[in-house]
């Protein structure tokens, strides 16, 4: 287990020229945190601030030779990322910049897929920068941002005092449609507080539910926060107010863009019936699923199942013992395109103990 | 028995290289530690990323500065070419004292009066090789390799196969091009023909090759055991099966590399132990018991005496067979 508290984390930042992610890099490379981060870029570009910890790289887009979209990775950081970590001890952290045509998928998968990459990293969590401004026409002109917005974890909505009340609340629907389960942040000057954009453990199946509380919860109307609940209270207001955003096929007027998100509920399932329905749905519609995060209740098991996946990637583990008197359900969220919901919703309840 | 004396250095070992017939120890902080009637030392980069030994006895290295070098035995280095910040991430020594070094999507060729040519990729320059004959560079890529003849101005030939191509290395004979690939797997040109050889099966991916001693076998990492490729025909390893030698039950093979003169590979493991294994009869010997990390360089001395060896752990050090 110590290779495993010896990874490195890696925080990816997506969004559009504009939306502010130099502003976060640059406040991310010069407060004061007692961190030391290494930043991968694409072009040195705007970050004023000279340091050796700031590598540039062309994005390499991977394919390999089977074609498999869900095996293609960015070999441009396979080969920075072995690079910074053959000198370990100079920074705690590392933070990908990717530009806003970049599809996100490639980045995570290089740290599931490249082995060597995986046994020295761990993805921490994709983070968003999104411009309310002109959200609405990136999302009409481009699949990359509403791509972005489907990967994230963590949704940072700048600029928000260049819109309405009204317009922020369209554009924060959309992204909640895209993505019900991302943490979504309303800055100004992308003055997000940096804790909540580093170190999230998102991809961490330990740590992925005891962050995001809610991460499944979108559709629970009556959530109420228990005296143990020690999420950060203060930025929940963004949380709470969305719960009745949620039902599929209500449209906002930004809406229609191709990712959806399909959430489905079930009792206790087989799992002699579950992992062979999750290996064979990802593979199936691998290609098309996003991400994918579920809590699973596996029949005459004292602990509950965590599930996440990226394409045809997917990881579980159990995280922890249910509760008594907790309701043992199960839980999972795809977040992708083309998705036949009532395919899913139906063969997921077959998998019912 | 085998003896070691063993460099106990901080930090990755990126390359080994007898210099004048002294041990070298390339780390990744930059520095060049020197077995040489004591340990000596000098820094050559902030950063080191790669190194090759080069024919005139020196070791040719590229770094995170933008720099490459020739370091000689004496402690001395030329800086031979500086491209301003960026990481130089491949370097190979030619003929004529020409090199050549990578960095994004370009590879320099410098020749040895100094000139530079700039050869500009479409994609990432991600291994670059000198053939054994003529003044040839081989650059793989993505999807496929690339053979530029950079003294003259004619057309490099391309060699296609779909899929990221990581490392490059050319047969002593000049016949084939060998490339390790992003995918577990290894991928050849006989050149001749360009007719194609798939080398797969591994279950993790090949970071290291060496040819044996005449180009008669070409070993490889990237699985519990060295997987030998056998070369002496025309086609190459076509419809032959590999040898298999230094099988071990869950420790990955990380570096392989063949004696100068008898048909006997050194194998060094994931957890620093390396082996030494015969082809004829597969018989192994122990070089070196396991360390703190695994074994990522090692170099044979000029008359196959002596392996000189580096980990990423730092626990570097060499290994005489002959007492």
């Amino acid at each position: 287990m110590s290779e495993q508290n010896s990874q490195i984390p890696v925080t990816v930042l997506t969004g559009y020229l504009g939306s502010g992610k130099t502003t976060l890099l640059n406040r991310i490379l010069s407060e004061d945190h007692g961190k030391r981060y290494a930043v991968i870029v694409n072009e040195f570009g705007e970050i004023g601030i000279d340091n050796d910890l700031i590598v540039e790289s062309d994005e390499e887009i991977y394919e390999m030779n089977n074609g498999c979209v869900c095996c293609t990775v960015r070999g441009d950081l396979v080969r920075v990322v072995e690079g910074l970590t053959r000198r370990p001890g100079r920074f705690d952290a590392i933070i990908v910049e990717t530009t806003g045509l970049a599809d996100p998928a490639p980045v995570a998968q290089t740290f599931f897929m490249d082995d060597d990459v995986r046994a020295k990293t761990k993805l921490d969590a994709v983070v968003a920068l999104v411009d309310a401004k002109h959200l609405p026409l990136r999302l009409k002109d481009s699949r990359e941002a509403a791509d972005q917005i489907a990967f994230a974890d963590v949704v940072v909505l700048n600029k928000t005092d260049l819109v309405s009340p009204e317009e922020l609340a369209a554009v924060e629907a959309a992204v909640r449609h895209i993505n019900p389960g991302a943490r979504i942040h309303k800055t100004e000057r992308a003055g997000v507080a940096l804790s909540d954009v580093l170190d999230r453990g998102a991809f961490d199946l330990q740590r992925a539910l005891e962050n995001d509380p809610h991460f499944l919860d979108h559709d629970d109307h009556d959530h109420v926060c228990g005296p143990d609940c020690d999420h950060d209270h203060h930025h929940h207001d963004h949380d709470h107010d969305h719960h009745h955003h949620h039902a599929h096929g209500e449209l906002s007027p930004i809406h229609d863009v191709g990712v959806t998100s399909i959430s489905l509920r079930g009792g206790e399932m087989d799992p002699k019936k579950f992992f062979p329905w999750i290996q064979k749905t990802t593979q199936v519609d691998g290609p098309n699923i996003l991400r994918l995060k579920g809590i699973i209740a596996l029949k005459d098991d004292p602990e509950r199942y965590v599930v996440q996946g990226v394409h045809m990637i997917v990881e579980g583990d159990h995280q922890r013992a249910w509760k008594d008197g907790e309701k043992r359900e199960s839980r999972l969220v795809f977040i992708g395109r083309d998705l036949d919901m009532e395919r899913l919703k139906r063969t997921f309840e077959a998998c019912q103990a | 028995m085998p003896t070691v004396a063993p460099l106990d250095l901080e930090g990755h070992c990126i390359a080994v290289a007898w210099l004048n017939n002294i041990p070298h120890f390339a780390l990744a902080d930059g520095v060049v530690h020197r077995l040489d009637d004591g340990h000596k030392s000098a820094e050559l980069h902030d950063g080191l990323l790669c190194a090759a030994p080069m024919p005139d006895g020196r070791l040719l290295t590229g770094g995170e500065d933008g720099k490459v070098c020739a370091l000689s035995s004496e402690g001395s280095a030329e800086l031979l070419a500086e491209i301003g910040r960026k990481w130089v991430t491949s370097v190979a020594a030619g003929p004529q004292g020409a090199v050549a070094f990578a960095s994004g999507r370009v590879a320099y060729v410098r020749f040895a009066d100094g000139r530079v040519r700039e050869l500009q990729h479409p994609r990432s320059v991600e291994g670059l090789a000198f053939a054994p004959k003529g003044m040839r560079l081989g650059v793989a890529r993505y999807n496929g390799a690339t053979l530029h003849f950079p003294a003259t101005e004619g057309k490099p030939t391309e060699l296609e196969w779909a899929g990221a191509h990581t490392g490059i290395t050319f047969s002593p004979d000049g016949n084939f091009l060998v490339t390790t690939m992003q995918e577990n797997a290894l991928h050849g040109w006989k050149l001749a023909d360009g007719k194609h050889m798939r080398m797969t099966g591994y279950p993790g991916k090949v970071k290291s090759f060496s040819w044996s001693d005449r180009g008669r076998w070409l070993a490889t990492s990237g699985a519990p055991a060295a997987i030998v490729w056998p070369f002496q025909g025309k086609d190459g390893p076509m419809g032959k099966a590999p040898l298999e030698l230094g099988t071990r039950g869950n420790v990955m093979v990380t570096q392989v590399c063949c004696h100068p003169a008898e048909d006997i590979v050194a194998i060094g493991y994931s957890d620093g132990m390396i082996l030494a294994a015969r082809f004829a009869d597969a018989k192994e010997v122990l070089l070196r018991r396991p360390g703190k990390g695994g074994v990522t360089a090692m170099g044979w001395d000029g008359e196959g005496r002596r392996l000189a060896f580096g980990s990423e752990a730092g626990d570097c050090g060499v290994v005489d067979i002959s007492a």
